[in-house]
């Protein structure tokens, strides 16, 4: 009897805290997308519902900013995210099966090594690579920030082996009875059979490389037509500030988070087991 | 481990160039630079005059730079302040969810968005809730009965900062949690609690020493992102000439490279830091040896 009177005060206590902490996380939001329907005049209102409502903002983030940016910047965002996953997912899965899969002199020694270069800050390599680009004469175009993606890594190489690693070795031996070469037992068993590891890898790549503001700031040119959403928001935060709009500001805000709003409404399965799977099977 | 497929006749090629890629990464991504930034600590060089060679001169001198020393005390207040604010938070928040109540998914969602999103659109506003005169806080503050703060002035923007980090944090945090505490087998409860364990004692008791292994790993985790924590700091804290109110080691090493050009003394930076994250990555593998509880 007791018990469960315990029971229920200590899950009011539980509510209490929770609903609390989610309303301190969902402010900002709520914030965001309440200035962003506000009149200019509106901006520093303290009410949560604009009065009246109003889409303006939007509509002036692609009539007012100069030369189309807003349509530019978000073209190289999603250019650029979507490179990355396609570079990261293959060279990484690549590597992942070699590592997971194949018999060779010094696999364990190249992977430890790998894995061990988890620990160097990406900040270590930001000076070197810069320099070689720099001779390369790539600065201020886009590659810097594509090649990278190409060369594979240590977080998506790791991630992709734990999981090959669950899959069934049956399948590799009778793949070879069936005469499969090594490459089609990686494209043709492997990577069809992996569709959820995958994805997990290819939300965390277009996650980081949409939100990235230190490279694209080092590599590219504060031009609006070449930069990315980032840089560009960043860029306008003082321009519009000091001119006063912060409700264009903040609709800018909102539509940069959209597409990871969606990807993440639809895929919440696969980002979160991926953060699990990347914490818990060390 | 002995298992593996042994590769035929040419598919020892195969092999490799699938390797390719990644020993290309190694080479010039992470190891290679690794080597390269430390040569190049060793060197004065603003990219257009040829480098000299300077020895040790740069270390010496990050000691007598007062820009550099305060970074490096910031990033380290940051750090004192941010990883027991994400690894506590959210180890709680994994407990209360880990309760079986209704809309843990909904709670879940809720608290993991500010992870998904990034840290440039939020800050933006979150500079306008920070606001002196016409921020909400301040407003709220006001209401009731509080004087208003200055969030973003220097006394105050260290604690706005890390505020608005933790923010961005927990949610990933909590998955970690979560995921850590559903290893945990029910029936050590319904023991505890026969031999008339409370729930705080079954917390102490049961719980915490059995998600050391996440603990460890949320730390290590929280660890290294405040050691690099930029994003927001830039958003929130700059000014003018790449400077910033709250200028931590990362700030520093960019603003030294790609401002100022001087690319000896950015690599003896970050050298510094990259000897930061590797001294505590010994510290937390020593305590992982004595402390972590692994079934």
């Amino acid at each position: 009897m007791s018990r469960t009177i315990t029971k229920t005060l200590l899950d009011g206590i539980a509510y209490a805290f929770l609903i609390i902490g989610a309303l301190t996380m969902l402010i900002p939001f709520i914030w965001m997308i309440s200035v962003s329907l506000r009149l200019p005049a509106e901006q520093f209102s303290r009410n949560i519902i604009p009065d009246p409502v109003t889409l303006k903002n939007y509509s002036d983030l692609f009539k007012d900013l100069p030369d189309n940016a807003f349509i530019y910047l978000t073209f190289n965002s999603f250019k650029l995210s979507i490179l990355s996953v396609i570079g990261q997912v293959l060279t990484c899965a690549m590597a992942a099966f070699v590592f997971a899969i194949v018999k060779f002199k010094g696999r364990d020694f190249l992977f430890a090594l790998l894995v061990a270069t988890l620990m160097i800050p990406p900040q270590v390599s930001l000076i070197p690579d810069f320099i070689i680009f720099k001779y390369l004469h790539l600065i201020g175009t886009q590659w810097p920030l594509i090649l990278p993606a190409f060369w594979g890594g240590a977080f998506g190489t790791f991630l992709l082996r734990q999981y090959f690693l669950t899959i069934p070795r049956d399948l590799v031996d009778a793949a070879r009875m069936d005469g499969a070469s090594l490459f089609d037992i990686f494209w043709r068993v492997y990577m069809p059979l992996s569709k959820p590891a995958v994805a997990a890898l290819s939300i965390f790549v277009f996650k980081d490389a949409w939100n990235d503001l230190l490279h694209p700031l080092v590599y590219l040119p504060t031009d609006m037509q070449k930069t990315t959403l980032t840089v560009g928001l960043a860029f306008f935060q003082q321009q519009l500030q000091a001119g006063g709009k912060f409700t264009v500001l903040m609709a800018g805000a909102f539509l940069s988070i959209v597409p990871l709003l969606i990807i993440f409404f639809i895929a919440q399965k696969q980002f979160i087991e991926g953060i699990a799977l990347s914490g818990v099977k060390r | 481990m002995d298992y593996g497929l042994k590769p035929l006749g040419r598919e020892k090629l195969w092999l490799w160039l699938m390797l390719v890629p990644t020993l290309v990464g190694l080479a010039f991504g992470t190891i290679g630079s690794l080597f390269a930034t430390l040569g190049l600590s060793l060197f004065d060089w603003d990219l257009i005059n040829p480098p000299t060679w300077v020895g040790t001169e740069n270390y010496a001198a990050l000691f007598q730079n007062e820009n550099y020393i305060e970074a490096f005390t910031n990033t380290l207040r940051f750090s004192a302040l941010y990883v027991p604010g994400v690894v506590i938070i959210s180890l709680l928040l994994a407990v209360l969810l880990n309760r079986k109540i209704r809309g843990v998914g909904i709670f879940r969602t809720i608290y993991f968005l500010p992870t998904v999103t990034s840290a440039v659109a939020t800050a933006l506003v979150w500079n306008m809730i920070y606001g002196k005169e016409t921020g909400i806080l301040n407003f709220m503050l006001e209401a009731l009965g509080f004087a208003p703060i200055c969030w973003l002035c220097t006394d105050h923007a260290m604690m706005s900062v890390v505020i608005v980090n933790i923010w961005g944090a927990i949610g990933e945090g909590m998955i970690i949690f979560l995921a850590g505490l559903t290893t945990i087998p029910r029936d050590y409860y319904e023991a505890a609690s026969l031999d008339g364990a409370d729930n705080f004692q079954q917390f102490f008791r049961v719980t915490l020493p059995l998600v050391t292994p996440s603990i460890f790993f949320q730390t290590l985790i929280s660890a290294i992102n405040a050691f690099q924590a930029y994003d927001y700091i830039y958003m929130l804290t700059r000014r003018g000439q790449g400077d910033s109110s709250v200028p931590v080691a990362v700030y520093s090493i960019y603003r030294n490279a790609f401002h100022f050009f001087r690319m000896g003394d950015a690599s003896a930076q970050a050298i510094q830091l990259a000897l930061l994250v590797g001294v505590f990555m010994a510290i937390m593998f020593w305590w992982e040896r004595h402390y972590v509880v692994y079934e």
